[in-house]
C-alpha cells in the first residue's frame, strides 16, 4: 500500500545536510570583525600572569555565510507552531504575534542594564507595574510578584510563600497534597521546598475525590497543589468546597495556573478559592517556547501572602516615581537574580494588549470550542476514559488499538508523517496510554479538520496494517532514534575524531 | 481579534456539530456565582502601531543610547546581527522542548553543539542545556554537590555576586543547608586561611566566582586543593563568559556553573539570561536539567535526543534532581552563535579588547586621583574604585553625560561605602572613559 495515499497536510520535500559546525572549521576562517582598539594594547600574558589561558582548543572557526547556513539547514528540521498544529496537551502551543518579538527587541527595552538608575528606567518599571496590575485583574488575586522564571520556578516561589506564611503562624507544617494527575513539577517542588508529598486520588469523574481530601486534610497538611482544569481537561466543579475544607484546617490552595488558557476572562482563581497560583507566560500569554525555553512564571497571591513576595517589588514612590522596595522583612527572599524574565513580561504585556477584555475572552471561548470540537469527531475512535465536560483540552486513550499492538507513542509517531507534531504522550499517568490533545485558539476549522482526518485515517491504519504505524514515521530525516542506547553509553559532547577514537 | 483564525459562522458551525446551542455551554462546568460578569477591567484592545508607539515611549524612558559602566553580573557587549536573524526563524522560537527527536533536530542539534563548546571553553566533560541563570544554577550546584557527597553544608566566598547569595539563602533554607561565607583577602582574592576554618567534615561544596564580583581573577587551584582536601567539591561560577577567551579555564573545579548573558544574550533588564552547568562525567546523574546526547537511528543515522531523562521531574517526580522543566532554550541557542561567530580566535581577540579597555580606564582614573582597590592580583574587564566623594554623587554628574557610571558598592558592602565596581568591554568607547575619570577626580 501506498503509505503517503492518505495525508493531505505534507508532502516531503528536499531539506539540506549539515553536519556539525566543527566538522566545517578549518584555521584561519573568521566570522568576525571587531573594531580597531582604541586606548593601548595590552600583553595578556603580562596581565594575567599564570591565569592568562594558552589557546582555545576546539572552539570552531567558520565564516559568517557558513553561519547562517548552518543554523539556517538545521532549522528546518524542526517542526514549530508556524507551520501548523502543534497539539501539545497542557503545553498551549499558540501563535506568537511578531509585534510582540519586535517590542521586545527596541533597543532602550534590550539594552537596559538592570542596575542602572531608576530615574532613567521609568519606562521600564511602567512595564513591570502595568503587566502586574493586569494580571492581577485576570487572576482575581491581591499582589504579584514577575521574578520566578519559568512555571516550575513559580511553583517554588509559591510554596515557599505558603511555608513562610505558615512558620509566621508557628507552624510550618508537613506535607502537600498532590493529586495523582499532577505535572512532575508539583512534587518535585514539593521536594525542594523542604515538603512531604501525599498523593491525591482522582474520583471517577476525574476530579478531586471530595471524601479522601476530607480524610487527608489535617493538621500537617500546608498546601494543595492543584491544577484547574486539571489535566484531564476537567474543570474542579466542587472547586470552592476544595477550598473551604483547606481552609477548615488553615492549609491553603495552591493553584498551578498552566492551564489558565481555559479560564481566562471567564473565570477568575481569585474568585473560586485560591490563595495563591502561578502563571506561564510562555502558555498562556504567547510569549514563545523557543525550543525549551525561556518561561516566565510570575507568582500572584491573596492578601495574607502578600508580605511574603520574594524581594524586590516595584512600587510607586512618595514623588510618584516608580521604584523598587527591597524593605520587606517577611520576604522569602529573592528567588533570582534582578527582576526576571523582563523580556518575556514586554512580550506578554503586547499580547494583552492587543487582545483588550474582549479578545481574552474570545480566545478562551475559541480554545475551548476547539478542544470540545476535536473531542466529539474523535470520541469512539479513539477511547475517552472521563466522559466529564472538556475544557481547554481532550484526554483519549489508545484502549482501542492496543489490541493490535498499536500504541499512543506510535500514534503519534504516525501523526507526524500526516505533517502534524504529536500530542502529549502517556500523560496524564491517570489514564493508561494517554493522548492529550490542546489544539489552542490558533487554529482554524480547516486545520482541526486536517487533524481529525489524520487522527482517523491512523486510527484505520491500525485496524488493517498496524506494522505502518509501528515503524513511523516514514517521511522525516531520521527514523526512531535508539534512545536506549543513548542513555547506556551517554555522548554529550564532540570530541575531535582522533579523541573519539582513542576513547 | 486578528489572531484568531475564525469566522463567526465557523463557530457556528463547530458549536452545532458539538452539540452545543451556545459557547455558554461549553462552560457549564464552571460554577455560575465565580463566572466573570461582563468585561475584565484591563484596557481596550490596541492596533498594533498604538502597541509599537506605546513600547517605543517605554524605551526612551529607559535610558537608550546612554553608555554604561555597569556590569556586575550583566555585561554589555556588541551583539552579531547574525544572532537574532537565526533565532528568529520560526522554526527556532516557535517550537517546543525537543522530545520528538525526528522532528527537532535543529533544536537538538544546536544544544548539542552549545553543550560542546561549553565544555571546550570550561574545561569540563559534560553541559547541560542551561539554567534560568547564574543565580539559581549556583543554588543548584550547591544541591548538585550535597546529592554527590551525601553531606549537608556549604561554604560560599564573599566575593560571589550578592544577588547569587541571596538566591542560595533563599534556596538552602529548607533543604537543611547551613550555608557559611568566607571572605577575601586585600588583593580581592579569596583568602585561603579563612576558607580553611569555613570547611569542615561535613562541607558538601564551596562555591567561588571568578572572575570575582570585584572582577579579581581567583587562584582556582589552590582552593581546590583546600577543598578536595577536606573531601568538598569545587564550584567555580563565572558571572562573565568572555573571560573564558583568555583566563584560564577552572580546570580543576568539580561543577562549573556560569551565567552565558555575556555570549550575544541582551541585557534586557536582567532577563532572559542563560545559565548553564558543566560536570565532570562521573557527576552526570546528579546533575540536574536537560541533556541532548547522540543517538543512531534504524539505519545507523547519527541523530540527537533528550538523553538521562531518568534525573528529571517528568519522570522521577518528588525523586528528581531538580524540579526545572522549561529552561533558556532559546538563549542558549543565542550563545551558541555568538560562540560560532566569534570561535577560537575572535573569543580570545575580544576578550584581549576588554582587557585592554578595562586596564586603560583603571590607569586612567588612578591618575585622576581614585585609589584602585584589590591590587595585587590579576583582573579581566572589572575593578574597584574607591573615591573621596560619594559614587552616587559622581554617577549623578555623569548621568547628565548621558553616562551611567560604576556600581556603588555600599549596596552590597557597606563597609566600602566609597567604593564603586566599574566594568568596560569592547563597547566602551576611548572618550567615554576619558570623561569618567574627569568626574572621578572630584
Amino acid at each position: 500500500m501506498n503509505l503517503n495515499e492518505k495525508i493531505r497536510k505534507a508532502t516531503t520535500h528536499i531539506s539540506q545536510n549539515e553536519g556539525l559546525i566543527f566538522e566545517k572549521s578549518s584555521p584561519g576562517k573568521k566570522g568576525y570583525k571587531l573594531p580597531p582598539l582604541d586606548v593601548p594594547e595590552v600583553d595578556p600574558a603580562e596581565l594575567l600572569g599564570e591565569q592568562a589561558r594558552e589557546d582555545l582548543g576546539q572552539m570552531p572557526e567558520v565564516s559568517e555565510i557558513e553561519i547562517i547556513r548552518h543554523y539556517t539547514r538545521i532549522s528546518t528540521w524542526n517542526y514549530a507552531v508556524d507551520h501548523g498544529m502543534y497539539p501539545l496537551g497542557s503545553c498551549t502551543m499558540k501563535y506568537n504575534a511578531r509585534v510582540n518579538e519586535y517590542v521586545a527587541r527596541l533597543t532602550g527595552l534590550a539594552e537596559a542594564h538592570p542596575y542602572q538608575p531608576e530615574r532613567v528606567t521609568q519606562g521600564a518599571l511602567r512595564i513591570l507595574q502595568m503587566l502586574s496590575e493586569q494580571l492581577i485583574e485576570i487572576t482575581g488575586m491581591d499582589a504579584i510578584t514577575l521574578q520566578p522564571a519559568a512555571g516550575a520556578h513559580g511553583e517554588l516561589t509559591g510554596i515557599l510563600m505558603v511555608r513562610a506564611y505558615l512558620e509566621s503562624r508557628g507552624n510550618p507544617r508537613k506535607k502537600i497534597l498532590i493529586p495523582d494527575s499532577a505535572h512532575g513539577t508539583n512534587p518535585a517542588t514539593a521536594a525542594m521546598a523542604g515538603y512531604a508529598v501525599e498523593n491525591l486520588k482522582s474520583n471517577a469523574a476525574g476530579m478531586v475525590d471530595m471524601a479522601s481530601l476530607e480524610a487527608q486534610v489535617n493538621d500537617d497538611v500546608a498546601a494543595l497543589m492543584l491544577t484547574n482544569p486539571n489535566t484531564l481537561g476537567v474543570f474542579e466543579q466542587e472547586i470552592h468546597k476544595i477550598a473551604d475544607v483547606l481552609h477548615a484546617k488553615g492549609a491553603l490552595m495552591y493553584m498551578d495556573g498552566a492551564n489558565m488558557n481555559a479560564l481566562v476572562g471567564k473565570v477568575r482563581p481569585g474568585d473560586f478559592g485560591a490563595d495563591v497560583m502561578h502563571l506561564n507566560l510562555h502558555k498562556t500569554f504567547s510569549t514563545p517556547h523557543g525550543g525549551g525555553g525561556p518561561g516566565s512564571g510570575p507568582v500572584a497571591c491573596k492578601k495574607i501572602l502578600e508580605p511574603f513576595l520574594p524581594t524586590p517589588v516595584v512600587i510607586t514612590k512618595k514623588d510618584g516615581t516608580l521604584g523598587f522596595d527591597y524593605n520587606r522583612p517577611q520576604s522569602v527572599g529573592r528567588v533570582r537574580m534582578f527582576y526576571g524574565n523582563f523580556g518575556m513580561h514586554v512580550r506578554a504585556l503586547a499580547y494583552i494588549m492587543a487582545n483588550g477584555p474582549e479578545g481574552l475572552r474570545l480566545t478562551t471561548e475559541d480554545a475551548v470550542l476547539n478542544a470540545n470540537y476535536i473531542r466529539k469527531k474523535l470520541e469512539g475512535i479513539y477511547d475517552l476514559p472521563y466522559s466529564t465536560p472538556t475544557m481547554h483540552e481532550v484526554v483519549f486513550s489508545d484502549r482501542l488499538q492496543t489490541p493490535k499492538g498499536v500504541k499512543t507513542g506510535d500514534i503519534a509517531k504516525r501523526l507526524i508523517d500526516y505533517g502534524f507534531h504529536p500530542y502529549t504522550v502517556s500523560f496524564p499517568l491517570v489514564v493508561h496510554g494517554a493522548l492529550m490533545i490542546e489544539p489552542t485558539e490558533s487554529e482554524s476549522k480547516e486545520e482541526l479538520d486536517l487533524f481529525i482526518d489524520a487522527m482517523k485515517s491512523i486510527a484505520e491504519e491500525a485496524e488493517q496494517h498496524p506494522e505502518i504505524i509501528a515503524e513511523a514515521p516514514h517521511n522525516t530525516r531520521i527514523s526512531r532514534l535508539d534512545e536506549t542506547m543513548a542513555a547506556r553509553k551517554p555522548v554529550l559532547r564532540w570530541k575531535p575524531p582522533a579523541a573519539a577514537a582513542g576513547k | 481579534m486578528r489572531y484568531l483564525p475564525k469566522s463567526q459562522s465557523d463557530r457556528e458551525t463547530m458549536l452545532r456539530e458539538i452539540g452545543a446551542k451556545s459557547i455558554d455551554d461549553l462552560f457549564a462546568a464552571i460554577p455560575a456565582e465565580y463566572r466573570v460578569k461582563g468585561d475584565l477591567d484591563i484596557p481596550r484592545s490596541y492596533a498594533e502601531g498604538e502597541i509599537v508607539d506605546f513600547f517605543r515611549q517605554r524605551a526612551t524612558e529607559s535610558a537608550q543610547g546612554y553608555a554604561t559602566f555597569l556590569g556586575a553580573g550583566a555585561y554589555s557587549h556588541y551583539r552579531p546581527l547574525v544572532i537574532d536573524s537565526l533565532i528568529s526563524r520560526g522554526e527556532f522560537f516557535t517550537a517546543y522542548t525537543p522530545y520528538q527527536p525526528e522532528i527537532a533536530q535543529g533544536t537538538l542539534q544546536s544544544i548539542f553543539e552549545f553543550q560542546s563548546m561549553i565544555c571546550e571553553l570550561t574545561g569540563m566533560d559534560v553541559a547541560n542545556a542551561s539554567m534560568y541563570d547564574g543565580s539559581t544554577g549556583a543554588a543548584e550546584a550547591l544541591m548538585m554537590a550535597a546529592r554527590v557527597t551525601g553531606r549537608s553544608k556549604s561554604a560560599v566566598a564573599a566575593t560571589v555576586h550578592p544577588e547569587y547569595r541571596e538566591v542560595i539563602t533563599t534556596y538552602a533554607r529548607y533543604q537543611g543547608m547551613p550555608v557559611s561565607t568566607f571572605g577575601c583577602a586585600k588583593n580581592g582574592r579569596v583568602d585561603l586561611d579563612t576558607l580553611a576554618l569555613a570547611i569542615d567534615d561535613d562541607t558538601a561544596g564551596v562555591l567561588i566566582q571568578s572572575p570575582n564580583f570585584f572582577g579579581t581573577i581567583e587562584d582556582v587551584a589552590a582552593i581546590a586543593e583546600i577543598a578536595h582536601d577536606k573531601g568538598a567539591l569545587l564550584i567555580v561560577s563565572i558571572a562573565e563568559a568572555i573571560s573564558l577567551g583568555i583566563v584560564k579555564p577552572p580546570a580543576e573545579a568539580d561543577i562549573v556553573s556560569m551565567e552565558a548573558q555575556s555570549f550575544g544574550v541582551p541585557l534586557g533588564f536582567g532577563g532572559p539570561y542563560c545559565g548553564v552547568m558543566a560536570t565532570r562525567e562521573r557527576f552526570v546523574r546528579q546533575m540536574p536539567g536537560r541533556l541532548v546526547g547522540e543517538a543512531r537511528d534504524r539505519n545507523g543515522k547519527r541523530g540527537f535526543v533528550l538523553t538521562l531523562a531518568t534525573r528529571e521531574q517528568h519522570i522521577r517526580r518528588e525523586k528528581a534532581t531538580s524540579n526545572i522543566c522549561t529552561n533558556q532554550g532559546l538563549m542558549a541557542l543565542m550563545c551558541g552563535i555568538f560562540m560560532t561567530v566569534y570561535g577560537r580566535e575572535g573569543l580570545k581577540e575580544l576578550a584581549t579588547q576588554n582587557l585592554a579597555k578595562a586596564h586603560y580606564a583603571a590607569e586612567q582614573f588612578k591618575k585622576s586621583g581614585a585609589t584602585l582597590l584589590f591590587e595585587g592580583a590579576p583582573r579581566f574587564n572589572e575593578f574597584v574604585i574607591e573615591t573621596k566623594t560619594d559614587p552616587y554623587a559622581i554617577n549623578d554628574k555623569l548621568l547628565g553625560q548621558r553616562i551611567i557610571g560604576g556600581f556603588p558598592l555600599k549596596k552590597f558592602y557597606p563597609e566600602l561605602s566609597n567604593a564603586s565596581l566599574w566594568c568596560c568591554t569592547e563597547t566602551t568607547a576611548k572618550a567615554s572613559i576619558d570623561a569618567a575619570a574627569k568626574e572621578v577626580a572630584l
